[in-house]
């Protein structure tokens, strides 16, 4: 984005220090999360009385083979996994590591924390808490994606120069459409094409007023978001409140089991046992993967997002591919939009409800890549998924709070964890040839 | 003198500032429209029988635009039959207010280059700040307001702040930090009101215990109770943030920094330091937001709920683009919004079948879109081109019109 290139400069003088205060804080934080974790979930009340955690394994809204349940002592395991990560904090701090180690030593301490927070979550010392985790995987999937597609759009778009804050207005305007044409055709799935086309429509507005009309790009898509909460809670409340069988009524989507691999030990139901959607989500995610490193379209839109100039001397049409590339975005985020109603069958006012803002910070978390993107949109879902399912467990920490978790953490993430993101460097910037 | 005029005369039919704005509104007004007709069956049927009976449509149309824009105006400035014919303008006023801190909010750093998008997360801080002061202590009269008032600045202003000391300190975007300390702001929120020490035992729903009378804003006349100080406190902020901007030495840092922050740092200006500065100020008026929602007269019941921001933090961006980053500019596009408000609630009410107060969002976007694309708006109308010297921030497109280069400044003061 235009703006953070301000603070980008110093960052190459100071590279010593920076590192260093980067270590310093990603290892203390990793050393308090490990006490959090002793203290508060292996030491706790919650844990005492020899309480053992159940974690239900079997996936009982969809069809598959019955799994027992895992029952383990909570506060050994806990103890054992808070020790984990101090250690791993602690070694943290001592040593600069290189790269590819500080990743690994940060997934697995976020694993460890997961882990014990679920432990602990599900530990009762009569047995009778249990949380069920493909249920929460199950959650996860359905959470997260239409925050892939909209982070994917985000990703197409930004990559090739246009900032796109509009996500949130193309999943609602997607998802509008969605239930409008897929009543009144009685089809879904003509409902999702009229979704997809109706975020790519979005795209076209944006590409337009950003590269024609060069407006300043984030403001835009602030403002073409409420301009997409004006129009669909207006046609919402004319049309489909007072009429809701002819506008608003359409049937779910059904999952589409692969057969063989359904079958897969707990894993089975949860990622092969879904609406085509999710297939089609993934999909994408590893196409645009492909195509945006490995083909020329990709190097085309890289180059155009980095030094536009540049292509433009080479012969590349910068700004049809802008258009290309935003309308692009849209229709995945439409895409997502499709997914939103589908998923229950019918259109609510602002039913987004921010979720395309989560798209945008996953789009900056997974550093402007296809399976970064993935990874962040995961982890957002994952978190989601872990608060409602946990909030019958009775836990001392209220639900609400639990839901801020992913923010936090991003908050700390783009803070410390994982430093200065650059975004592509004309992103945001208009290109006016000449 | 005469010269002078003629040259306005001859300035009306090119693109300069005043007749963008104008023509803005009437195409966003004309759009409006058409989604009001679009949203009644009756009339689309009609349509659907347009080769037939063009009249019918057409009369039909017409009647239904011409009755929604009626009452929206009956609603918003004046309305011949009510008994206090002017009573509207003071809702218009009184839903404008919040706008005018909410748009200074972000127009403020904007001019030093950082884009405010975390209003939500300083309005609900500075609510729960405010709202907390408000119940909790026992205070005389004006003293109370003035802690409540304090209260909510502050809780603005640490959000806002920590926004900008993460920018600064760490280099986390502003936009990333905003959006997830709006959620997790949303998040405090919702569980707070749950908490024994905010919920108001009396009630069922999630509604925080009301602020004692004492921490009310008080009404500036007695006929009418609506319009109260926060009016006062709003003009005010304008005059304040119009001196801040464009006499104070951290103004002209923060404008030095929003113009070219490589040019500010080399003339020796604290980027990060000030950036800081920038932020604090904007969540300081988001935090007044806060306080006229609580202790003002907008919500009857002047405690938390869950929606208690009330998508202004997002609404103030649009109004600061509206008002082209200008003090003043934000205080009068904030009273279009707060008319637009005001009359679109009334139009609710007054129209069969209803059209839903939602019109109103769709033209206040469209207005903004057409204000900050001059070219487009120039090409629909067939504009002339602004003449060099004559300037204006909206000429032939170089210049957006809220980004914080020195030449919307001119233009804005030479118009």
């Amino acid at each position: 984005m235009a703006v953070a290139t301000i603070a980008a400069a110093p960052t190459a003088i100071a590279g010593g220090t920076e590192a260093d205060t980067r270590r310093y804080t990603a290892g203390a934080t990793q050393i308090i999360m490990g006490l959090v974790m002793l203290l508060g979930f292996g030491l706790g009340t919650r844990t005492a009385h020899g309480a053992s955690t159940t974690f239900g394994m079997t996936l009982v809204s969809k069809q598959g083979t019955h799994v027992p349940d895992w029952v383990f002592p909570a506060r050994p395991v806990i103890v054992a996994l808070a020790v984990a990560v101090v250690l791993l904090g602690a070694a943290r701090l001592a040593v600069q590591l290189p790269r590819r180690w500080r990743l690994i030593g940060t997934s697995v301490v976020l694993f460890c924390f997961t882990f014990a927070f679920m432990a602990w979550s599900a530990a009762d010392p009569k047995g009778g808490e249990r949380l069920i985790l493909p249920s929460v995987l199950d959650s996860m999937v359905i959470a997260a994606v239409p925050l892939v597609l909209g982070a994917l759009g985000g990703v197409v778009s930004e990559r090739s120069g246009v900032v796109n804050v509009a996500i949130e207005g193309q999943l609602l305007f997607g998802g509008f459409m969605t239930a409008l044409v897929g009543t009144a055709t009685h089809s879904l799935w003509i409902g999702v094409i009229a979704g997809v086309l109706a975020g790519a429509l979005m795209g076209l507005l944006l590409a337009v007023l950003a590269i024609r009309y060069l407006i300043e790009q984030v403001v835009l898509g602030v403002v073409l978001n409420l301009l997409a909460l004006g129009v669909t809670g207006f046609l919402f409340k004319s049309l489909m409140q007072t009429n809701q069988n002819s506008y608003n009524n359409l049937t779910p989507f059904t999952t589409v089991r692969i057969p063989g691999l359904a079958s897969i030990w707990v894993i089975g139901p949860v990622a092969f046992d879904q609406p085509l959607i999710v297939y089609i989500a993934v999909f994408l995610v590893v196409l645009v993967h492909l195509g945006l490193f490995h083909t020329r379209w990709g190097l085309r839109t890289r180059a155009v997002g980095e030094h536009p100039a540049a292509a433009d001397t080479v012969g590349v049409k910068v700004l049809r591919l802008r258009y290309r590339n935003v309308m692009l975005g849209g229709a995945f985020a439409g895409l997502g939009g499709a997914w939103l109603v589908g998923n229950v069958g019918n259109f609510t006012e602002n039913m987004t409800n921010g979720k395309g803002f989560i798209a945008l910070a996953a789009v900056i978390f997974g550093r402007w890549s296809p399976f970064g993107a993935l990874a962040a949109a995961a982890l957002f879902g994952f978190t989601d998924a872990l608060a409602s399912q946990t909030s019958s467990l009775q836990l001392p920490i209220p639900s609400d709070l639990l839901t801020t978790l992913p923010y936090v953490a991003t908050l700390f993430a783009v803070a410390g964890l994982i430093g200065r993101v650059r975004a592509p460097a004309a992103d945001g910037k208009p290109y006016i040839k000449g | 003198m005469s010269d002078r005029l003629k040259r306005i005369l001859a300035g009306i039919g090119s693109a300069n500032t005043v007749t963008v704005t104008v023509l803005a509104f009437v195409l966003s007004v004309v759009i409006g429209g058409v989604l009001m007709i679009l949203s009644d069956q009756h009339l689309l049927s009609e349509w659907g029988y347009f080769f037939q009976h063009p009249t019918d449509a057409l009369s039909g149309s017409w009647d239904k635009v011409a009755n929604g824009y009626t009452a929206m105006f009956h609603g918003a400035v004046y309305d011949p039959h009510a008994k206090q014919a002017l009573r509207p303008i003071e809702n218009t006023i009184v839903d404008a207010t919040p706008l005018v801190f909410a748009g200074l909010a972000v127009a403020l750093p904007f001019r030093a280059g950082l884009f405010n998008i975390g209003g939500q997360s300083q309005l609900i801080i500075g609510a729960v700040c405010a709202t907390w002061v408000g119940f909790s202590i026992s205070a005389p009269m004006p003293l109370h307001v003035l802690l409540v008032i304090i209260a909510g600045i502050i809780g603005g202003a640490l959000v806002g702040g920590l926004t900008g000391l993460l920018k600064a300190r760490f280099g986390a975007h502003e936009v990333i930090s905003s959006i997830m300390l709006n959620n997790i702001a949303l998040g405090v929120l919702a569980w707070l009101i749950k908490t024994k020490a905010f919920h108001d035992p009396n009630r069922q729903d999630a509604i925080s215990k009301p602020v004692k009378d004492t921490a009310l804003l008080p009404a500036i006349h007695g006929s009418s109770p609506e319009l109260n100080f926060s009016t006062v406190l709003a003009i005010l902020a304008v005059l304040l943030v119009w001196w801040v901007m464009s006499r104070s030495t951290l103004g002209f840092r923060l404008r030095a920094l929003g113009s070219n922050p490589d040019a500010a740092r080399t003339a020796g200006i604290s980027v990060s330091r000030n950036q800081v500065y920038a932020m604090l100020l904007a969540g300081a008026l988001m935090g007044l937001v806060a306080v006229t929602q609580i202790s003002g007269t907008l919500s009857a019941s002047h405690a938390m709920t869950t929606t208690l921001d009330n998508g202004i933090g997002f609404t103030g961006i649009t109004v600061a683009l509206l008002g082209r980053g200008k003090p003043v500019g934000v205080a009068l596009a904030a009273l279009l919004f707060g008319a637009l408000d005001a009359g679109g609630v009334a139009m609710e009410a007054a129209t069969t079948p209803t059209v839903p107060h939602d019109v109103v969002t769709v033209v206040q976007a469209v207005i903004v879109v057409f204000v900050a694309a001059p070219k487009l708006v120039q090409e629909i109308f067939r504009l002339r081109d602004v003449r060099r010297g004559e300037a204006s921030g909206s000429g032939t497109g170089a210049a957006p019109s809220v980004a914080p280069a020195t030449a919307v400044d001119s233009a804005a003061e030479a118009v």
